[in-house]
């Protein structure tokens, strides 16, 4: 990794196409990486998604706002973090030197969000039900909070923890002081689910440069290095899926770790940025990244594990709870904020002498896809 | 007819009368896309009856539409401009059908104008109007016929169409 950039993340931008929103993302990065994107990139990932976009065929609109007319590009329909995979192979492959991911949320643009969520559903199946998209959140929950050693409360205190974090983020819109009394007594929306768990939106634009190893000495004299990356899908029917457990983090972490030849991850990592979507998320994740001792997240939690001092601070950067919840860029956000805290330019949230961080994504309802990212620095 | 196929056929009727399982589903997709500062601002212009490119300060391009930024050398563009409202055909083509593919009793002409001023090409797709199809022809001097003030919505179709001059 030798750039990063990103312009965000307020409610709404309504000043901004998304054209606009996202060149200016990448004028940071490339000023950050040293490069000219007419010059020196080799190729462009674009994560987004045609519905979020409310654009078909939304790829051919992505070229012009990061350098990238007339030079490989394609289009990743998913996360962030999976177009990272995508730089990274191509790199591996010799034949690109200097690889640009993008992703971005115009989520303010988007004025029927749970109707695009809605048609993510078996058109045959699920969708008829006609059920509010967030149901299945509530359902994961409850299965989460049965099976394993966490409760209600444990829940809320991530909201509380990752609002407090956004404090001190500087772009973030969701930072406050929230009582895990006041998330206990938020509306029930689809129980055990309460409103205060939901991440709000937000809109933003991140933009990453990689490059090979050779490149990136020469670029900067402080790489942050990918050691592995791995992403998975679990069955797409809600019913052989995993509930209770995030499968497809775990097995994702699993392919990253083997990659890095990371043991013992709980011990050795020093900062974690997960997918908190839904507070219970959070917890989830930690649990499937091998990062909680088994279920424990939420005893952890309770004895301050991943509080900014704590050993494994999770989340710093306030979370999607806390600095909102940006679609395809999600996991982008999360690889963008590692990069900076193994760079030591995490500012007032940085968590102290970090070498070594964990990212992950999580597509968000109704998927069972994520990614894991492992960085040193 | 050919083969006889074995089974029973559906007709458009029996889906109709719901005679066969269906499912049907209309997806709830609304956005409200930001124009943009530059985009913004060339619709605020049409409006006021005024055309506008936007500079690349690198080598004076002109943009129009106006863009915010050049695709070409990666920087933030320059300044408004306003442009004549004239310009050149580039190229044209009669339709004869509608949106619908049903045939029209009067075509339409539709053209690719080249606005004055602004770069190499640059302009925008328009109807090209009081004008005899036989007169037609690429590199034609046009000039915007635009709806009267009260009409006008800050929209490409403020412009009614292009005429010769
Ligand atoms: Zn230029």
């Amino acid at each position: 990794m030798v750039g990063i950039g990103y312009e965000g993340f307020p409610r709404e931008t309504p000043h901004y196409s998304f054209k606009e929103l996202t060149f200016e993302a990448a004028l940071k990065a490339y000023e950050d990486a040293g490069v000219d994107p007419r010059k020196d990139v080799d190729s462009f990932v674009v994560c987004e998604e045609d519905y979020w976009a409310g654009w078909s065929i939304s790829d051919e609109g992505a070229p012009d706002q990061l350098g990238g007319v007339l030079r490989p590009l394609h289009t990743v329909s998913g996360d962030g973090l999976n177009g990272v995979a995508n730089a990274f192979m191509q790199i591996k492959t010799g034949y690109f030197d200097v690889v640009v991911v993008e992703a971005h949320s115009k989520a303010s643009d988007i004025l029927t969000y749970e109707g695009i969520l809605t048609f993510a559903f078996d058109p045959l199946f699920y969708r008829l039900l006609n059920a509010h998209p967030h149901f299945l959140a509530g359902l994961e929950m409850d299965a989460f909070l049965e099976d394993h050693e966490n409760t209600e409360e444990d829940c809320a205190e991530v909201v509380r923890k990752n609002r407090e974090n956004a404090r001190h983020h500087e772009a973030a819109s969701f930072g406050g002081q929230t009582s895990v009394q006041e998330v206990m007594d938020s509306e029930v929306l689809f129980r055990p689910l309460k409103a205060a768990e939901i991440s709000p939106l937000a809109d933003g634009s991140i933009v990453l440069v990689l490059a090979s190893a050779e490149k990136a000495r020469e670029l900067t004299d402080q790489p942050i290095w990918i050691r592995g990356i791995g992403w998975s899908s679990d069955s797409p029917w809600l019913e052989t899926r995993s509930l209770a457990e995030a499968r497809y983090a775990r097995w994702a972490a699993d392919q990253a770790y083997r990659m890095a030849g990371l043991e013992r991850p709980r011990r050795r990592v020093h900062v974690a940025e997960v997918d908190d979507r839904f507070a219970y998320k959070e917890l989830q994740h930690l649990e499937a990244l091998g990062l909680a001792g088994g279920n424990r997240a939420g005893a952890l939690l309770r004895e301050g594990f991943y509080e900014m001092k704590g050993d494994l601070p999770a989340n710093p950067s306030g979370g999607s709870l806390g600095v909102g919840n940006l679609l395809e860029a999600s996991g982008l956000f999360r690889v963008m904020e590692i990069v900076r805290q193994l760079r030591g330019q995490a500012g007032e949230h940085q968590v102290e002498g970090a070498t070594l961080g964990v990212a992950q994504s999580w597509r968000g309802i109704p998927t069972a896809t994520g990614g894991v990212a492992v960085l040193e620095a | 007819m050919g083969r006889k196929w074995r089974g029973t056929p559906l007709t458009a009727a029996d889906i109709a009368e719901g005679r066969v399982a269906t499912a049907e589903w209309r997806p709830e997709a609304k956005y409200a896309w930001s124009a943009g500062e530059s985009i913004g601002r060339f619709l605020e212009e049409l409006q006021e009856g005024h055309l506008v490119g936007r500079k690349c300060d690198v080598d004076d391009t002109v943009f129009f539409p106006p863009r915010s930024f050049c695709q070409e050398h990666f920087v933030r563009a320059g300044e408004f401009v306003r442009l004549k409202n004239t310009g050149k055909v580039e190229t044209y083509s009669v339709s004869y059908l509608d949106t619908d593919a049903r045939r029209l009793e009067e075509p339409v002409y539709v053209g690719v104008i080249s606005i004055d001023g602004a770069a190499e090409g640059m302009g925008f797709m328009h109807f090209l109007g009081e004008v005899e199809e036989k007169d037609l022809a690429i590199g034609m001097r046009v000039k915007a016929v635009w709806k009267p003030k009260k009409e006008r919505m800050g929209a490409v179709t403020d412009i009614l169409y292009f005429k010769p001059v």
